[in-house]
């Protein structure tokens, strides 16, 4: 005991007398390097435990962001839709603006024929909306088709291009008649376009009004292509026509034009 | 069931798959769903179906009327002579008739809608239409067969033995 007094005293006489300085340095560095190991390394322990708690809590911030983000997506595809039919809609005023002639009914194409042999179209408008069979359709683009079915809500439009359409047109350069005539394919072609008459390509193609079928001047499109022989009756002319009608969204029917019913005027063979 | 079951395959025929084109030809939903149902081996009312099916078919189509109600009594006709014919191979039979059904309702088309007036070229509707139409068909055959089977078996279920 009284030994370790002793050196006690001792040790406490050498560090007031500065003889330990170096060796209290070196110990304390010791001291605060395992301090820092055991601080770094206990952090460390911490980060290894308290991550996954963050990976769930940032996947599903991820997940709610995700969805926001699939929301906003399917909010602007909707609005670019919706942008589009305004720019249709807005493009069919303005031409029923500028034909103020006729009255027009606005539809929206809700289907096509079933079969696919015929170029049918379906609107969603019928006799409650004073639709009636033989009504001329259009776009602000040109000439659709015309009324062949009509229900209370809906009506049936025969294309132009149904290969049993057929249209009085006259070419506006050429100043001459012929009849539009549809394909399977979906192509117009004219016909009945008498030899002396010289047809290039580019003329404009515009309804004729004869036979009563449709208003005159309604636009279908140009010629793209002659084809006269001299050994046939008529030429025939390929026709590009204005509207896509692979596309249809919305049509105008025009409702104060009254087709004019031509078959008792044609004369029958008497027996 | 066949009225919500037909009328709901009509609404897709109008509004999605004739618009779904293969060339110049589109699937028959409403054509693939009769023959499909008429191959399941307890169904007993395909009859009735396939005169649902045309009818409406008929209400909405510009064909001359009698042409979807016959083709589809004939589709109907062929899949249950088939059943009983090759009912150890359902699927071979659902190819059969999606090919042989298709090829009997475009001809019928043609010819119809040639004797109304409509100045259909036969191999141009052959090719451009008829050909595509018939692997369209047949592409939906698999699914709408698996759909048709559940509906069976769901309409009628099996008998169970004690």
């Amino acid at each position: 005991m009284i030994v370790i007094a002793l050196l006690a005293i001792g040790v406490v006489a050498l560090a007031l007398g500065g003889y330990l300085t170096s060796l209290s340095n070196f110990a304390n560095q010791t001291l605060v390097d395992a301090q820092t190991w055991v601080s770094t390394r206990y952090l460390a322990v911490v980060d290894f435990l308290t991550v996954p708690r963050d990976v769930a809590s940032l996947r599903q911030k991820n997940a709610e962001l995700e969805a926001e983000v699939a929301r906003l997506q399917t909010q602007v595809i909707e609005l670019q839709q919706q942008v589009t039919e305004t720019q249709i809609l807005s493009a069919l005023v303005d031409f029923a603006r500028a034909s103020p002639e006729n009255t027009y009914k606005a539809a929206t194409v809700i289907g096509r024929d079933p079969s696919p042999f015929l170029r049918y179209v379906i609107i969603n408008i019928g006799s409650n909306d004073g639709i009636r069979r033989g009504m001329p359709v259009v776009t602000d683009q040109g000439l659709v088709g015309r009324v062949d079915a009509v229900t209370a809500d809906a009506a049936r439009v025969q294309l132009i291009t149904d290969p049993a359409s057929a249209v009085n047109v006259s070419l506006q350069n050429s100043n001459t008649e012929a009849m539009l005539v549809g394909s399977i394919t979906g192509d117009l072609s004219l016909d009945m376009i008498s030899q002396d008459v010289t047809v290039q390509p580019g003329d404009v193609v515009l309804t004729s009004g004869l036979g009563g079928g449709y208003p005159p001047n309604i636009l279908i499109g140009q010629v793209i292509s002659v084809r006269k022989l001299d050994y046939e009756l008529f030429q025939q002319a390929t026709i590009q026509p204005i509207v896509n009608y692979d596309q249809l969204q919305f049509v105008l029917v025009i409702t104060n034009f009254k087709s004019v019913e031509t078959a008792p005027l044609v004369p029958t063979t008497s027996p | 069931m066949a009225f919500p079951v037909l009328v709901l395959a009509l609404m897709l025929q109008t509004a999605v798959f004739s618009r779904i084109n293969l060339l110049y030809g589109s699937a028959d939903i409403v054509l693939v769903i009769l023959a499909a149902y008429a191959l399941q081996e307890r169904v007993t009312t395909s009859w009735q179906w396939a005169l649902v099916g045309g009818v409406l078919v008929a209400f909405v189509s510009g064909l001359p009327w009698f042409v979807p109600l016959a083709g589809y009594l004939l589709i109907v006709g062929l899949a249950r002579l088939l059943q009983r014919r090759v009912w150890q191979a359902p699927l071979l039979a659902m190819f059969a008739v999606s090919f042989i059904g298709t090829l009997m309702m475009h001809f019928l088309s043609i010819f119809s809608l040639r004797l109304m007036g409509d100045p259909l070229p036969v191999g141009e509707s052959f090719s451009l239409i008829t050909l595509p139409s018939i692997l369209l068909n047949l592409l939906l055959a698999i699914p709408v067969y698996a759909g048709m089977r559940d509906l069976a078996g769901w309409l009628y279920p099996a008998a169970v033995e004690a």
